[in-house]
């Protein structure tokens, strides 16, 4: 080794190396955190500004009188015959309010056709009409201020997704047509409030992005949970508590170990090759059905809360065991009247961590049928578990798949939905365990 | 009489056993539960599992075997009240009725238990079944060994695993690349450098990148890392012109294992002991030096463990390569082009169109066991490396 001089004036060169290694080291570490911290804020913000939108939808504040020959010329009020007439009869109506409500506001477009006025509104806007008149038929022959939902293009115009340039060469939408829009949202004829049916509405087709909401997909999961939290939190403490406190420790019961172990460990799309296989072909039931999916969430989230209540139950020290013994109690009775309770908020917390892990698992529903469009909400449960339904990760995905732009808008507003549930049931876990938690 | 009325029989049945049994074991002590061998609700729970037991057996038989029908559920009834009948006499003081109820509460956790292996036999039996029938119609070694995918609907495909196995590795190679530096190099600063506050806000920022669904990473890389790569690394270098990508979906995919690698290197980091680092640094080393020389090869079983459990995640990930990697099965080093993998191709092939019997919906059945059976030995190989070369410091 070459010998250094030491010295206290000149630093060894040795030593300011070293000291330049440990300065460089501790830029590594700081610099990967910077990296996750810097992916975290990209992906949060990504998801917050194409997500936002969706949640204020454009709307024309039109007036549409509801002719009575149009819509009841028996004037009889009968029902059945007003549900004869069909959502074209109430496009008429409304076609003829549009160009009224130009007319009046003197607005005045070149070149603006009377097809192009038409298509300033939604296709679902009919429906719309058609659904407040059979709520009440005595609303026919007034005139109704019911907003109007516009059309996607004109949604995305107001809200920078489609500019002049791009309506230029779309086929959906002309340039005369954002000029309208223009000029109505001057004159206060359009504007673009709250839109609480995003999560309350019912999917809707390819035509009509406007019009389509989560509210199927929100009930779906909201079954499928349930199902998930009544099948899989019993069956998990069950097993965990034999396991922990009577399975005798045998090569036996380590293979069951190294199975639970395993399965927490296995892709989630096997478990959608299972369900297939076991719940839809060989015992029938329904594709698509939240009882199927809730079948295979509970699989899923059986090992997990396993695990956690395993963890629970071995943090009850000994001594609780042995005292209840000591005053008389059988091995079960210690178990259940003592253990169990005290290991209950470590439990809760495991099952809701586990559900909130259920909440986002896509692959597995898609598997057992869930790509389908639905359109009707299910029933109430029981009954209900075997329509077919959605749930929000598969909406998520289904609207991806779609080709109109304003989709990728409202699937990140449903992403938003689901980080504000995950953050709910996360949240609820951690004040859970802080409040219950325990340190023996 | 419908079955949901049978249940109801059956539970008012198991109502009335309860207060009754526990009744005449109370009627029979005068009253004073102190010479009864067990506690009174021991007494009925008994004679509710006397009574439903024999019924339950008989359901689940004559269910197995063909649908029940009026004389199935007036015999499950019947059944019941035989049980009632025979068993309320038997509800006396000496009457061990606690060990009886006990017995049966651990049957029914032992049945529980069994789930958890009925479902790994339901996962492996499901699959190989089906692959079987795969395997009758399509040659296997033209599905493990040809470099073709391209699945027909009018028959007469090829359905060679390669592209897709290459593209799995591959996609997981890019994303363990970015995980496993920044993962470990985070674990470390977190545990070694941090002050106790910095760390109490950073490790649960940190965590929640591990808590969200891999949907919304998927929507990311589709929407905003797959438009960013392509306008500005591989239009510009000429590499590719497509949004999804292996690059897309490899850097999405690193970022979603990162807090996966990290929290587990920090477990396993801390479980060093201190005493090695306080002799280390007692000789003389800097921290860097401690942590390089001492730490991280202490640590290196667990660490390579986790590295492998990250691996089995990232070869079984699905929704991010669906959305970020594109359908295109080829073989190629470019990583600005379209390659997908196992899984984006048992997900298209299931829920196709096809019918089901047909060589090409039932691939990815045998795709589907390729990919457990790969992940079982990882998940196995992590466990033996963890176990066999831990240091036991105590």
């Amino acid at each position: 080794m070459t010998p250094h001089s030491s010295s206290l004036l000149h630093q060894n060169t040795n030593t300011a190396r070293r000291r330049a290694a440990e300065v460089r080291f501790r830029a590594y570490g700081l610099l990967a955190v910077a990296i996750s911290l810097a992916a975290l804020l990209v992906l949060l913000l990504s998801v917050l500004s194409s997500g936002l939108g969706a949640f204020r939808q454009t709307v024309l504040h039109v007036p549409v009188t509801l002719t009575q020959t149009v819509l009841d010329p028996s004037g009889t009020r009968d029902l059945e015959a007003i549900k004869t007439v069909t959502t074209l009869g109430y496009t008429k109506l409304i076609n003829a309010a549009l160009v009224d409500t130009i007319t009046q506001a003197g607005i005045r477009i070149d070149g603006l056709t009377a097809a192009e006025i038409a298509n300033m509104v939604s296709k679902a806007a009919p429906a719309q009409i058609r659904n407040a008149v059979l709520g009440d038929i005595d609303l026919i022959g007034q005139t109704i201020h019911v907003p109007l939902l516009a059309n996607g293009r004109i949604d995305g115009y107001l809200k920078g997704r489609v500019t002049m340039e791009t309506a230029g060469r779309d086929s959906k939408v002309s340039p005369r047509q954002l000029q309208l829009a223009d000029a109505m949202l001057a004159k206060g004829l359009i504007s673009k409030p709250f839109n609480l049916a995003f999560i309350t509405a019912a999917d809707a087709s390819d035509q009509r992005p406007e019009a389509a909401g989560l509210g199927v997909a929100i009930l779906g999961s909201a079954y499928m949970m349930l199902i998930v939290l009544v099948l899989a939190l019993p069956l998990g403490v069950a097993a965990s508590i034999y396991l922990e406190e009577f399975a005798p420790k045998n090569r036996w019961t380590d293979v069951i170990e190294v199975n639970i172990a395993n399965l927490a460990a296995v892709p989630s799309i096997v478990f959608g090759i299972l369900g297939l296989a076991i719940f839809i072909n060989f015992a029938g039931l329904p594709q698509s059905a939240p009882i199927v999916g809730g079948l295979v969430l509970t699989l899923m989230t059986l090992p997990t809360i396993i695990i956690a209540t395993r963890a629970s139950l071995k943090a009850v020290p000994n001594s609780i065991r042995d005292a209840a013994l000591g005053v008389g109690a059988s091995q079960m009775q210690a178990v259940f009247h003592h253990v169990l309770p005290l290991a209950a908020p470590g439990i809760l917390t495991g099952a809701i961590l586990g559900l909130a892990q259920a909440l986002g698992e896509t692959a597995p529903l898609l598997l057992i049928g869930m790509v389908a469009f639905v359109r009707d909400f299910p029933d109430a449960p029981p009954a209900g578990l075997f329509d077919p339904a959605s749930a929000l990760p598969v909406q998520i995905y289904n609207w991806t798949q779609r080709a109109d732009p304003a989709f990728a808008e409202r699937a990140s507003g449903a992403i938003i939905v689901l980080l504000l549930f995950l953050l709910v049931l996360n949240t609820g876990a951690i004040l859970l365990r802080r409040r219950f938690e325990r340190r023996w | 009489m419908t079955e949901f009325s049978m249940f109801l029989g059956l539970l008012v049945l198991a109502g009335f056993g309860f207060v009754l049994g526990r009744g005449r074991a109370m009627s029979l002590v005068q009253g004073d539960s102190r010479r009864l061998h067990s506690l009174p609700h021991y007494y009925g729970w008994a004679v509710v599992i006397r009574t439903l037991r024999p019924a339950i057996v008989l359901l689940i038989l004559w269910r197995a075997v063909a649908p029940l029908g009026h004389w199935g559920m007036a015999a499950v009834l019947v059944l019941a009240m035989a049980g009632l009948h025979w068993s309320l006499p038997r509800s006396t003081p000496t009457f061990r009725a606690r060990n009886l109820v006990e017995r049966g509460v651990m049957g029914l956790l032992i049945l529980a238990s069994s789930v958890a292996i009925a479902t790994t036999a339901g996962i492996v039996l499901s699959m190989l079944f089906e692959t079987r029938n795969f395997f009758a119609q399509y040659d296997w070694r033209a599905f493990f060994f040809s470099s073709n995918w391209t699945p027909q609907f009018q028959g007469n495909s090829d359905l060679g695993i390669l592209p897709l196995l290459w593209g799995t590795l591959y996609i997981s190679f890019i994303a363990l690349a970015l995980a496993v530096p920044v993962g470990l190099f985070t674990a470390i600063y977190l545990s070694e450098y941090a002050s106790r506050r910095h760390r109490a806000i950073v490790k649960p920022m940190i965590e929640v990148l591990a808590g969200i669904p891999t949907i919304v990473y998927g929507l990311f890389a589709l929407i905003t890392v797959g438009p960013l790569l392509r306008d500005y690394f591989a239009q510009p270098l000429g590499l590719g012109n497509s949004g999804s990508s292996v690059m897309t979906a490899g850097l999405v995919m690193g970022i979603m294992l990162i807090p996966f690698v990290s929290s587990l290197s920090d477990d396993i980091i801390s479980q060093v002991p201190q005493s090695l680092r306080d002799g280390s640094l007692g000789l003389g080393a800097t921290r860097s030096e401690t942590i390089r020389r001492v730490v991280i090869p202490a640590a290196l079983p667990g660490i390579v463990g986790a590295v492998l459990l990250a691996a089995s995640r990232a070869i079984g990930e699905t929704m991010i390569v669906v959305l970020g990697a594109g359908a295109a099965a080829k073989l190629s080093l470019n990583p600005f082009e379209a390659m997908t993998t196992i899984t984006v191709k048992i997900v298209s092939q299931l829920t196709g169109d096809t019918d089901f019997a047909a060589p090409e919906t039932l691939v990815a059945f045998a795709l589907g066991l390729t990919l457990f059976a790969f992940t079982l030995c990882l998940n196995i190989l992590a466990l033996i490396i963890a176990r066999k070369y831990r240091e036991q410091y105590e």
